[in-house]
């Protein structure tokens, strides 16, 4: 199993975003580095929801944006290793949405907001089969810092 | 006429890890045809089952995305590039 290594302050700013975005979605790019089965997030690139209709349950990020995020990532000498997105009351779990507009390679951190609360945060990769997701440890323990306290739910095993 | 594709970092494991592939064709749509015949596994990341550019990925020719000029019909010349960018998409349902 592949693992997500991210800084406590990095999924607070996340579950933040997350917060303040609710009832809609909110989105973002991971800037990081790579390597197989590991994933490290050295940057957190909070982005808006560029949908103009119903941003409770969907959202977009534009190339426009993607391509600027990685130009960001490349002159930092990182690279775009990431996407987060929030599921308002609902679980971290990818839809059959999500799936059919990813790629493999890249990690989805979803999180799930429930009454604009922190519920849960869980990341996925795509198969290469494009059938699938799998889900990734999200590892904090390995970066030296204890979970953050307004992040609750992240896996017991990641933390 | 050899164009030049830059291939977006998750999906350079399906070109050999190579980051720009030089492809030939006289469009935007010909060149990505080629890019798939030389790298097939690229294909079902790019392409639905009916043979169209999946909504969320987008092709820029130098800077400028094609949907804005003919789509993939767009006329490429020799030495101009290619990016593949996707959009970031999905939802809850």
């Amino acid at each position: 199993m592949s693992r997500l290594f991210i800084t406590p302050r990095h999924l607070q700013t996340i579950g933040r975003h997350a917060s303040v975005s609710y009832p809609d979605e909110c989105c973002g790019v991971l800037i990081g580095r790579c390597q197989p089965g590991a994933t490290f997030v050295e940057r957190v690139l909070s982005v808006g929801n560029e949908r103009e209709d119903s941003r409770h349950n969907r959202y977009l990020i534009s190339p426009e944006t993607v391509l600027a995020a990685h130009r960001e990532a490349r002159a930092l000498g990182l690279d775009v290793v990431g996407y987060y997105h929030s599921h308002p009351d609902h679980p971290a779990r990818p839809s059959e949405v999500d799936r059919e507009q990813a790629w493999p390679g890249v990690s989805y951190l979803i999180v799930s907001v429930q009454q604009r609360k922190v519920a849960d945060a869980r990341s996925w990769r795509l198969s290469d089969d494009r059938e699938s997701f799998e889900e990734e440890v999200i590892d904090q323990a390995a970066i030296g810092a204890p979970p953050p306290a307004g992040v609750p739910g992240v896996h017991k095993e990641a933390v | 006429m050899s164009v030049t594709i830059q291939i977006p970092t998750p999906l350079r494991r399906f070109t050999g890890e190579q980051g720009e592939v030089e492809v030939d064709g006289a469009t935007v749509g010909e060149a990505l045809a080629d890019l798939t015949r030389r790298h097939p596994a690229l294909r079902r990341h790019l392409y639905m089952d009916d043979g169209a550019l999946r909504s969320f990925v987008n092709v820029f020719l130098n800077d400028e995305d094609v949907r804005h000029l003919q789509a993939q019909g767009t006329p490429v010349a020799s030495g101009d590039t290619l990016l593949i960018i996707p959009s970031i998409a999905g939802g809850f349902l």
